[in-house]
């Protein structure tokens, strides 16, 4: 019996208690009394949350327009796709937009695109990271297929995604005054110091027998070229917005501002929609109720669910 | 040298003369002799060996394999195939290959890397896995293989040669106590009468020694110069696995002398009693009849392993499902939408002429081919099934076989199933059926060398009808102190009543006083110094005492018998420190006899040829005195005559014979003034034969001078005759001597069970395992163990199958088969006319009888019975019938066997079980190397299955549930064109690390309940045989919660993040970011859902969940701040991305308890109102660590509750002990009640209206 204890005070280490399956172990077991603390937890902490996540998100103001379908003149409604395709016509547009609410500088402008998949498999594949950084120093572009060369030269950028650049240029004028909108440093930094070359330019770019998107000034380097990098990159889901620019001065309520765009984009063929926003943003970004609902859903359903476990237990109490 | 060589000589004396009263050298029957000389040459008889000339046999045809054994499943050439195809036999593991292939073209979704890396890891650790048990299988033949035996090279010299060199026609000497290297032809031993005894307990479990003889004709070669020109040529049988036969002749000088199996030396048995031997090595290696019984080792494969392929199954049949919606979706966009989709520059039926010829026959995105889009949807199915691979965790396999690995070693480690004695633990051999431990429903167990350890000791007796040695067991003792527990609520209210208690007194009394008595036996059975086979403790025998019994002329006689009767001799100890001898008999029960009269003071001192010397204590003078008998007559033990006998002469020239035999036999043969005692003995041998002790009844008888002499030409007339009828002539004479006994009395030995076995056998019986004894042991022997194990019972109705003797002589399949149904048919009637009564059945069956009942047609009948039976017992079975019946029963009930056993007979069994487990304590590692786990004693069974059984049952199955889990998140995609959510190296990453650590942590460390709750609530073992976490509706919930989970996490985070910005700067979250966030909510949600399912937090799991969880971003950190050529879009996504944005935190949250949610939900609502058994334990488990309530009435009731009416086992018999006791007292307390109400002041009471 001695000998036994010695033996085990001697090789009461932790390796033992491990190969003993004796290691001090907390074992926690859901009483009633803990299930209904931590309901009553979740309640306290998700309802506060939720509550000031759709305050911030009430705080932001955001404009929509669609303007896809008023950009075309009446007479060519009947065929939009010829109308965009139509080189000839100028796509000047106009479009007012009312401030509802005072909009505190930076105003994110974006574009946002609907049905429109920057998702496909193969439009996402659709790219070379390395001749973005290279440029025709490297010469591998199959990845690029089907856009990866013209005339037997390669293309910079090549690939669908580049080839198919949004090309939609917005002006905007309030009170008779242009407003100052600021088109730097609305890519990823690191997009443009690690992933697009500063001595890579545009080269070979929509030369081709069918023009995509909008086209590239091959005298400026890709690093510098902001609306093809946010357009590269490429976004989740098939309805997404991209950012255009900043306007850098506040909006005060009932401002109208009148924004002069071209319409050069074609999303008739496919039946997608052109929408211009303007919005601010607060900490938790734009405009979104989601989370603050969900947030304030699940605390509400946690106190619920503390009540019914505490009547019950009350009630059979075991 | 000369003093050696003169023992030599004397012990050749010795033991021939010896042998030359016991007959048991049969010759073969003239019947035999020719037919075998027939057959020699004919096919199957072809083997011809050229004895000392090995050089013969290394061409052909002659050419015999060497005595090389192996018992590995791959040599170097096999492995790869062999073990490749095991792997890809697992459903899942073909799959990978499958994908993997498909990767080498551009169907793949996933880059080669990342599909073919965790193919070849999963596949190569399992591979690696069986190498190395494999390896341990090659070491242990090395072993067996290096073992060294003195063969004859040239010239009569003998060297040391391995086992494996071994040719056939080796000459051989093998020493006393070695194993035989391979099957030999006997040529001749240390006795000049060339006999030998071998033990045979590895190759059929019989513990008794067997004699062998060598042909007359070789006898002369008995020194190794002999053997220079030696030459002889034996024509046999080829290699078989039938041990009992051998057909065979041998050409020696000339002449020709037939085989028989007496001169056959089997591998795997032993050299016992005989100094040396020399032998003609006939089969070497696999031809040898040992080899050829055991049968290959299958790979096993655990229920939960076969299940899991069932789980795969559904969930292939889900992916393919899903696959099908995609590629059909993928089709509808592509006939509809797609080819309007400009930006994809699809070529259009219509525009196709528009394109410049070389750009359309330079397409070949097969996949969105508008004008082929049939051939595109099934490109895409194909890419799909890929893409959804993920549903099938190739990492299970993975993470299972590290997880049974480690818990192999933690098994493995475990001091508690250390045995100090042996110095050995449990080594469990292949990892393979962890889990399987905790499924087991039935134990098939050998008996010798597993339950017992082969050693008799002297227990009891019962002498002139007194018996000695204690007669309280410690069943009685048991139920004496259960009882006494239960009476305290039932005397306090009868104190209540009226005076009537004082009535009781008495009774109680007598019990409490039994049971204190018996606490003093037991006391005084501990002490004294240990005398091995000489277990006896009564102060009216030892020390001489017997000397003031009342009979002490039946007291000296009854050690007479026990000193003159039988065949052991004294061994000769080279240093007499002591003047205690020791003894060796043909079986240990003579040995414990003779140990047991040297201790009564009646020393068996020597024997010569015709005299026995015994030191008797003379209880007149009170001295030692040295008498001679002279050995007349020996009348040998057989199992049809079941007693044996000496007649002597004492130095008066008194005749006697004393007999020893069954009691049956004895009682039959008594003399009229020979039952004095009868009556007692009769009594004290049922006790005795309850407790499982083996009885053996003593008589003598004095005989005449005069009818002696007339016996004694009859006896010897018929030990001279040669020929079938001698038996039958010898059996005859004995009988005419063997009457008119005198019983002296009965002498109980106890077949020593090992260290808790019959404590291990009532936990087992408590967890609900059945257990069934098979033993190649007569059936007594069978018998008393299944008493001493408490597996049989007085009060337990038996059945005993065996052929009646009709049948048997008869011969005639048909008509045994007959037999036995009507036996099985009568038996099962009865277990259905009384199975209400809840009485337990026993079943016995021995081998013959068994043969038959296994054939085709009755196999089901018995069966059906033997499943219905508390109890079965097997005796005198054959290793193949062994393997035979766990076969049947495992293919009949359908339920997880376990075999284990010890020696070389049981490796049929051990192999054919679901688990095999081999006992390494004792020698001969046959079935330690046939078994899946070994254990150095039975007693570890218990802990083993009820604790570590239990245990990698919750843990496999729990962790199969956790990744079933996680597979459903990777449902997250875009459009149907098959674009993947999440970076490569994230999925490679996920299985890999991030989720296998926790559940792996989990598999390895997971306990429901600690072990000493396991050991205490041994019901708990019933959820595995019922499959409690493992049933199909757990599964499907699993899988359902899955769902739900990963529709949570998609839906809120894409409804959270799209289209609206997700930070401050005003920055939309793209592809690379959503993808991100998402992953973090996966890896949040699995590791807590992991963190839900452990019940049991040591620091390893803290750490290994939480860190997985830090891991991931710390995995991000590194993986975005790597050049872009390597994070491609990950680039920098979280340091600039989604770390920096509120929003990303705040989801992870949101998204976790929301998807958590419903499992919490469940598991609170199971665990509070439909709690499973685990669940109370561990709630009460904790209350006792707060209050220590292992006192409280609560806690010993919900033991008493957990403990499930067992109907074989030591509580089993407490309890029956018990009902017998309650009987008792309730007869006393009825005679009591009447005695009362018909009391006048009794009858006052009742009519009084206040009562």
């Amino acid at each position: 019996m001695d000998t036994d204890r010695e033996r085990h005070s001697a090789r009461e280490t932790a390796f033992y208690l491990f190969t003993q399956q004796s290691l001090p172990a907390c074992k926690p077991v859901l009483t009633p009394g803990w299930v209904i603390a931590i309901f009553l937890f979740m309640g306290v902490i998700f309802i506060p949350v939720g509550l000031v996540t759709l305050r911030a998100s009430h705080c932001v103001v955001e404009i929509v327009d669609r303007y896809d379908i008023d950009c075309v003149p009446e007479s060519s409604r009947m065929d939009k796709v010829s109308y965009i395709r139509d080189d000839s016509i100028p796509k000047n547009c106009s479009r007012f937009m009312k401030v509802h609410k005072y909009m505190k500088a930076p105003i994110y402008i974006y574009y946002q695109l609907d049905n429109y998949y920057q998702n496909h498999r193969r439009y996402v594949k659709s790219r070379s990271d390395k001749q973005l950084l290279d440029g025709q120093k490297y010469h591998d572009t199959s990845s690029c297929q089907p856009v990866e060369s013209n005339n037997n030269r390669p293309i910079v950028p090549c690939g669908l995604i580049a080839w198919s650049l949004f090309n939609d240029t917005f002006e905007f004028i309030r009170e008779g005054a242009e407003l100052k909108v600021n088109r730097k440093n609305i890519a990823w930094k690191s997009d443009r110091g690690h992933k697009f070359g500063k001595n890579v330019y545009p080269f070979n770019f929509q030369n081709g027998t069918l023009i995509g998107g909008g086209k590239l000034n091959p005298e400026i380097p890709l690093s510098d070229q902001e609306d093809l990098i946010v357009w590269m990159r490429t976004s989740a889901l098939p309805s997404f917005r991209k950012l255009y620019g900043r306007i850098e001065e506040d909006l005060d309520v009932d401002d109208v501002v009148v924004v002069n765009l071209t319409n050069n984009y074609n999303t008739y063929s496919f039946g997608g929609k052109k929408k211009l926003v303007l919005s601010t943003s607060s900490w938790l970004g734009g405009k979104n109720d989601f989370l603050g609902h969900a947030c304030v859903f699940v605390g509400c359903s946690s106190l619920t669910l503390a009540i019914i476990f505490m009547l019950l237990h009350v009630k059979y109490r075991r | 040298m000369a003093a050696a060589s003169s023992r030599k000589r004397k012990g050749k004396i010795r033991w021939s003369k010896l042998y030359s009263f016991a007959a048991c050298f049969r010759p073969l029957t003239s019947e035999e002799r020719p037919a075998a000389r027939e057959l020699i040459g004919r096919p199957g008889f072809s083997r011809v060996v050229f004895c000392n000339e090995p050089h013969l046999h290394k061409r052909k045809p002659y050419k015999y394999p060497y005595n090389y054994i192996s018992t590995t499943k791959y040599n170097v050439l096999t492995f790869l195939p062999r073990a490749l195809f095991e792997q890809f036999r697992r459903v899942a593991n073909f799959y990978f290959l499958l994908a993997a292939i498909f990767s080498l073209f551009s169907l793949a979704p996933f880059s080669r890397a990342s599909l073919i890396a965790p193919l070849v890891f999963v596949v190569g650790i399992s591979m690696l896995k069986e190498a190395v048990e494999d390896w341990h299988r090659f070491l242990q033949d090395l072993d067996v293989n290096n073992r060294t035996v003195k063969t004859h090279i040239s010239n009569g010299v003998f060297v040391d040669k391995l086992w494996k060199e071994l040719r056939v026609g080796d000459v051989v000497k093998v020493n006393k106590g070695e194993y035989f290297p391979s099957d030999l032809l006997l040529l001749s031993s240390s006795y000049e009468d060339g006999v030998c005894y071998v033990e045979t307990m590895n190759l059929d479990g019989e513990t008794n020694l067997k004699i062998k003889r060598c042909l007359e004709a070789s006898l002369c070669l008995n020194e190794d110069e002999e053997f220079s020109k030696f030459k002889a040529t034996v024509h046999c049988e080829d290699p078989n696995p039938n041990l009992y036969t051998f057909v065979g002749n041998i050409e020696f000088e000339k002449e020709s002398y037939p085989l028989s199996p007496s001169q056959l030396l089997l591998r795997d048995s032993k050299l016992r009693n005989t100094d040396y031997i020399y032998g003609v090595v006939i089969f070497s290696g696999h031809d040898t009849k040992a080899v050829r019984n055991s049968t290959r080792s299958p790979s096993k494969r655990s229920w939960i392993e076969r299940k899991m392929d069932h789980i795969i199954y559904i969930l292939f049949s889900m992916l393919v499902l899903v696959s099908l919606v995609s590629s059909f979706g993928s089709l509808l966009y592509l006939r509809q939408d797609m080819v309007d989709w400009w930006y994809l520059q699809l070529p259009d039926d219509n525009k196709v002429n528009d394109l410049d010829d070389s750009n359309s026959e330079k397409y070949d995105d097969r996949f969105f081919n508008p004008s082929k889009p049939v051939q595109s949807a099934g490109l895409q199915f194909i890419r799909a099934l890929i893409l959804y691979g993920y549903l099938i965790p190739i990492s299970l396999y993975v993470s299972i076989e590290v997880v049974k690995v480690l818990q192999t070693m933690l098994i493995n480690k475990d001091i508690e199933l250390y045995d100090d004695v042996t110095c050995k633990s449990v080594q469990a051999r292949t990892s393979n059926l962890n889990e399987e431990l905790g499924q087991v429903e039935m134990i098939l167990s050998d008996k010798t060398g597993t339950l017992t350890c082969n050693q008799m000791e002297f227990r009891k007796c019962s002498i002139a009808g007194l018996s000695y040695g204690g007669d309280i067991t410690e069943v009685d003792l048991a139920a004496s102190m259960r009882m006494n527990t239960d009476f305290e609520p039932f005397e306090f209210s009868i104190d209540e009543t009226d005076g009537a208690t004082r009535s009781f007194e008495p009774f109680e009394f007598s019990v409490s006083s039994f049971s204190a008595q018996n606490g003093n036996a037991r006391l005084t059975q501990t002490e004294g110094p240990v005398i091995k086979g000489f277990n006896f403790r009564d102060d009216r025998l030892t020390n001489k005492n017997w000397i003031h019994g009342s009979n002490l002329f039946d007291i000296t006689m009854f050690f007479r018998v026990m000193a003159l009767c039988h065949t052991g001799i004294p061994l000769e100890d080279d240093n007499h420190k002591t003047d205690k001898l020791s003894y060796e008999a043909e079986s240990p029960e003579e040995v414990s006899f003779l140990i047991a009269s040297q201790e009564f003071g009646f020393q068996f001192c020597r024997r010569t040829q015709s005299l026995m010397v015994l030191k008797e204590f003379d209880p007149s003078s009170m001295k030692e005195v040295e008498r001679e008998y002279k050995l007349l007559n020996l009348l040998e033990f057989s199992s049809s005559r079941k007693r044996m006998s000496v007649i002597v002469s004492n130095e008066d020239g008194q005749i006697f014979l004393l007999c020893k035999g069954a009691d049956s036999i004895i009682f039959d043969r008594l003399a009229d003034n020979g039952k004095a005692y009868e009556q007692a003995t009769t009594m004290h041998l049922s006790s005795y034969a309850e407790d499982g002790l083996r009885t053996l009844a003593f008589a003598f008888r004095t005989i005449e001078a005069a009818e002696y002499e007339s016996w004694n030409t009859i006896f010897t007339q018929a030990k001279a005759t040669i020929g079938p009828e001698r038996e039958e002539l010898l059996e005859q004479a004995s009988e005419m001597i063997e009457k008119d006994l005198i019983l002296l009395g009965v002498v109980a030995v106890e077949d020593k069970l090992q260290k808790g076995v019959p404590e291990c056998i009532d936990k087992l019986a408590q967890a609900g395992l059945k257990i069934w004894l098979l033993t190649g042991d007569k059936r007594e022997t069978a018998i008393n163990i299944g008493f001493a194990c408490s597996l049989l019972r007085q009060d337990m109705k038996q059945f005993h199958l065996s052929l009646s003797r009709d049948a048997e002589s008869n011969n005639q399949v048909k008509d045994m088969k007959e037999d036995i149904l009507q036996q099985i048919e009568s038996s099962y009637k009865m277990v259905c006319e009384e199975r209400n009564k809840e009485a337990p059945f026993g079943l016995v069956i021995d081998g013959k009888a068994l043969e038959i009942a296994l054939r085709g047609d009755v196999k089901n009948e018995f069966l059906q019975l033997a499943v219905n039976c508390a109890s079965v017992i097997c005796c005198r079975v054959s290793p193949k019938q062994k393997a035979l019946i766990t076969r049947l029963v495992k293919q009949y009930t359908g339920k997880t066997t376990l075999a284990i056993g010890d020696g070389a007979n049981d490796v049929g069994m051990i192999q054919e079980a679901d688990i095999g487990v081999g006992i390494s304590g004792m020698e001969g590692m046959q079935a330690v190397m046939a078994s899946d786990l070994s254990l150095p004693q039975f007693r570890f069974l218990e802990r083993l299955l009820i604790v570590h059984g239990h245990w990698c049952y919750q843990r496999i199955s729990k962790m199969n549930v956790a990744f079933g889990l996680t597979l459903f998140y990777y449902e997250l995609y875009t459009s149907f064109s098959g674009e993947v959510l999440y970076d490569d190296w994230y999925m490679t990453m996920f299985n890999v690390m991030l989720t296998s650590l926790p559940v792996i942590a989990l598999g390895v460390l997971e306990q429901d309940v600690s072990s000493d709750i396991c050991l205490q609530f041994p019901a708990l073992y019933q959820q595995g045989p019922r499959n409690v976490h493992f049933s199909w509706s757990r599964i499907i919930g699993w899988i359902l919660n899955g769902v739900v989970s990963s529709l949570v996490i998609f839906l809120a985070n894409i409804y959270i993040l799209s289209p609206t910005a997700m930070r401050e700067n005003g920055f939309v979250a793209d592809i690379d970011s959503l993808g991100a966030i998402t992953y973090t909510c996966i890896i949040w949600t699995v590791n807590c859902q992991i963190a839900l399912i452990t019940s049991h937090f040591t620091w390893i799991q803290h750490l290994s969940i939480w860190g997985s969880i830090l891991l991931w971003y710390i995995f991000l950190l590194v993986y975005d701040a790597l050049p872009p050529n390597f994070s491609g879009n990950a680039f920098q996504v979280l340091v600039e991305g989604i770390g920096s944005a509120p929003l990303y935190w705040m989801i992870t949250v949101l998204v976790v308890v929301v998807s958590l949610l419903p499992y919490f939900i469940h598991i609170v609502i199971q665990r509070s109102y439909f709690p499973m058994d685990d669940h109370i334990i561990q709630e009460m488990e904790q209350c006792y660590k707060k209050y220590d309530v292992r006192d409280n009435e609560m806690w010993v009731r919900e033991q008493r509750n957990s403990q499930r009416s067992t109907r074989i086992g030591f509580s089993a018999r407490v309890d029956a002990k018990i009902l017998s006791f309650n009987q008792q007292l309730q007869q006393k307390k009825l005679s009591i009640y009447r005695s009362v109400t018909n009391s006048p002041i009794y009858r006052s009471i009742t009519a009084s209206p206040f009562s």
